[in-house]
């Protein structure tokens, strides 16, 4: 790295933190003037609600005289790996589209058909019909071709027929949710067992037994002690499937011919073309690798056998897809950055569940936070510029009273805005 | 039949006005993928203005009365508070995108995930759950408007043009089908329209003839709003019951469709939401739909499953898009932010 990338990398990082620091500002502003308005909450109560949002993950709960009570709290932390390992592999989905100059809006549709897939599978084979191990990997993997190809869609639409992908995406998603729908409303997967609930999908603990659901005769992840160290917690092995996948696509990016040429696609198309580069086929690839890893995501979800999937969703896409968009978003679109901003964003999941035990307010103000920070990233371009010009009336200033001759200075500051220009475009 | 034409034109309407909004952001050069956010937040507040002026006691004495004059008054007032709220909600999107040059396709996804997250979390705190509804009576009763409300008598038959057009009906429809055709005629016909539609195409042209291009998209993105706005309400209030739970059931996403299934063009585009609505009034009405009155269910007698209707209006516009993506009459600067140095 030479100087000038770290600098820039250094303010990337910067102005995703901005976007954080903003983005949980807001959340606190909200909640001290629904506190002032609202003659239910106290001022001591918005002051706990603001404590809440930002040290949520820290919470114990109450103690018996009624005050917040503070330190690790392991349910807490398991449940937010838990909710991250979806997260990060949406996360991932976007940030790869991104990186090859799509906007992968698709994830809510490929992680739509990675469940149906999934589920379909894992509750098809009758258990006791092949070993665990590998009805677990079949589901898993029958989930990841699912969204392959259903990401493949808007990939040969772009590709070869010049169809805007965001488009060709939102469609999708939409056609997505109407299919697994009807998929699910002719099957034999919906929970009949539990009377109570109505308009769910078998968990995967459910096993096929001589034509009969029957409780814990189905697949589930395991555990691989981690249920150990976070006792009370959801927490499963799909979280370290999910960072191990981090790693892959960070090293199929940075470190394969593939992944350069992907980038190069994702630069200037038809720069990639006139360099030998197969431009369609990389476009179409990397679509169905995003949809690969939305729908691993999905599958990790529910194959985790404690997650049960709501099946009549055509009117509605699951959040976790669309989450995937800030996930990228404020990693940069780095692939182990995406790592950290999925615990972020779970970790604001987490707070938003503490909000909504612990006080009169509601867990939706985490997704207030949520969207101010996408919206924030929309610009962050902008606010690297912000930073850069601080940095640059500091440098001058300085320069002023070192009355240096500056013919050097001169030319790196023609030059500098406008490599800022073109990188900030290739990510957008 | 009566009762398809009716409900076809229920779910047609807001498509139609949302997707104009639509036209009118890109028209002007922005793309407006937030329009179901948008849709959201107007359908809430319109929601919330009908529920605070009933509990303020407002229009009480008017219900009372069975004024209905002053009802239809009352509902025309809230179509305006949401689109108010549509306008200003929208502002975000034009701020980020014009001023500060952000990628419109992540800001408008900024304010899908925005509205939703506002408007239930408010919700949850005013209501105690996760549904806004009036305070009191049902949208039927307050802003419907039948026979009996006209002065006809109950068992009067108005033939089958005004048994489908003045019984059971909301006046909301109609103002949104007039203002269709004034804003088409709006921005295809005067000298404002042309200007705002050059900005959209090639802004730099627009500019150096002394357009301001900012003002212009600001004006297109922000008559955008409060269409979508309004439509969100018009919405809420004909298929939901008035009420507001932070979702309008992909209803944007589907004006997109329509928009693009219109090729931007205002005639294309009232076809293209009728021929949508219809749609969504079969998956929705399916097993009980008798067309022409013979007491035969023909649609479940062919057997086409209701989710092949919800599917086709989406498989239909990719199609499309993938058949006219060539002569496709989109803007060409959608998307672009203008820089004045470029011009």
């Amino acid at each position: 790295m030479n100087p000038l990338q770290r600098k820039e990398a250094f303010r990337k990082i910067l102005s995703s933190l901005i976007s954080i620091a903003f983005g949980l500002l807001v959340g606190a502003v909200i909640v001290l003037i629904v506190g002032l308005v609202n003659d239910n909450i106290s001022l001591k109560g918005a002051w706990e609600g603001i404590r809440l949002i930002f040290i949520g993950i820290l919470s114990t709960g109450r103690n018996a005289s009624g005050t917040l009570t503070w330190g690790f709290n392991p349910s807490s932390v398991g449940n937010m790996l838990f909710r991250a390992t979806p997260l990060i592999m949406t996360g991932l989905s976007v940030a790869l589209a991104f990186k090859t100059g799509l906007f992968n809006i698709g994830a809510p549709g490929q992680y739509l058909m990675g469940t149906l897939a999934t589920l379909y599978i894992a509750l098809s084979i009758p258990s006791g019909a092949m070993p665990e191990v590998i009805i677990w990997l079949l589901a898993f993997l029958g989930g990841v071709l699912a969204g392959a190809l259903w990401g493949a869609i808007p990939g040969l639409a772009k590709a070869f027929l010049n169809i805007n992908e965001v488009l060709a995406c939102i469609m999708t998603n939409w056609i997505a949710a109407n299919l697994v729908t009807w998929a699910f409303d002719v099957s034999n997967l919906k929970n009949m067992v539990e009377g109570t609930k109505s308009g769910y999908i078998y968990k995967t603990t459910y096993g096929l037994v001589d034509g009969q659901y029957v409780s814990g005769a189905g697949v589930s992840t395991l555990k691989l002690g981690l249920d150990k160290l976070f006792p009370g917690s959801q927490v499963n092995g799909g979280i370290i499937v999910a960072i191990l996948l981090a790693i892959g696509v960070y090293i199929l990016i940075n470190k394969t011919t593939l992944g350069y040429e992907l980038k190069a696609c994702g630069a200037n198309r038809h720069a990639a073309r006139y360099a030998g580069i197969h431009d369609k086929r990389n476009i179409v690839l990397s679509m169905a690798l995003s949809g690969a890893l939305a729908a691993a995501g999905a599958s990790l979800y529910y194959l985790s056998g404690n997650t049960e999937f709501f099946w009549s969703t055509y009117q509605s896409l699951p959040a976790a897809g669309f989450n995937g968009i800030p996930v990228a978003l404020l990693a940069l679109n780095n692939p182990i950055g995406v790592i950290f901003s999925a615990l972020f964003m779970a970790m604001l999941d987490i707070v938003g569940l503490q909000l909504t035990n612990l006080t009169a307010y509601n867990e939706y103000i985490t997704d207030v936070i949520i969207a101010v920070i996408v919206y924030l990233s929309a610009f962050s371009l902008a606010i690297r510029m912000f930073i850069a010009g601080k940095a640059k009336k500091r440098e001058a200033e300085a320069e002023a009273k070192a009355e240096a001759e500056g013919d050097d200075a001169e030319g790196d500051d023609a030059v500098e805005p406008a490599a800022e220009v073109l990188k900030g475009g290739d990510e957008a | 039949m009566t009762f398809l034409i009716q409900q076809t034109l229920i779910y047609a309407v807001p498509l139609m006005i949302v997707a104009l909004a639509g036209v009118f952001a890109e028209r002007s050069g922005i793309i407006n993928l937030a329009l179901e956010g948008i849709m959201i937040f107007g359908a809430f507040m319109g929601v919330l203005f009908v529920n605070l002026s009933q509990n303020a006691g407002w229009f009480i004495q008017a219900k009372a009365d069975g004024n209905w004059v002053a009802l239809q008054g009352f509902e025309i007032l809230a179509m305006l508070a949401a689109a108010l709220a549509g306008m200003v909600f929208s502002l975000l999107l034009s701020f980020a995108s014009i001023n500060l040059r952000a990628d419109q396709t992540i800001g408008g996804t900024a304010l899908n995930l925005m509205a939703p997250a506002l408007v239930l979390f408010f919700i949850r705190l005013i209501a105690n759950q996760n549904t806004l509804q009036m305070a009191t009576g049902d949208s039927a009763s307050w802003f419907m408007i039948k026979k009996t409300t006209l002065g006809f008598d109950k068992d009067a038959d108005l033939g089958f043009i005004g048994n489908t057009l003045l019984h059971k009906v909301y006046l909301s429809t109609y103002i949104c089908i007039i203002l269709f055709v004034i804003l088409s005629v709006l921005l295809y016909t005067t000298r404002f329209g042309l200007r705002m539609r050059s900005c959209g195409e090639n802004p730099q042209a627009a500019d150096s003839l002394g357009i301001n291009v900012y003002k212009m998209r600001y004006a297109g993105v922000s008559i955008s709003g409060a269409l979508a706005g309004m439509g969100g309400f018009v919405y809420a209030l004909t298929t939901a019951n008035c009420t507001s739970n932070g979702d309008v059931a992909g209803f944007g996403f589907l004006a997109l469709a329509v928009m693009i299934f219109g090729n931007w063009k205002p005639l294309n585009i009232a076809l293209a939401s009728l021929l949508f609505g219809l749609f969504k009034c079969i998956a929705a009405a399916y097993s009980s739909l008798d067309i022409n009155g013979d007491g035969v269910y023909m649609l479940t007698q062919i057997g086409i499953s209701s989710h092949v209707y919800r599917l086709l209006p989406y498989v239909i516009t990719l199609v499309v898009l993938a058949f006219t993506s060539k002569g496709s009459r989109a803007p060409k600067a959608e998307g672009i932010p203008y820089d004045k140095s470029t011009r």
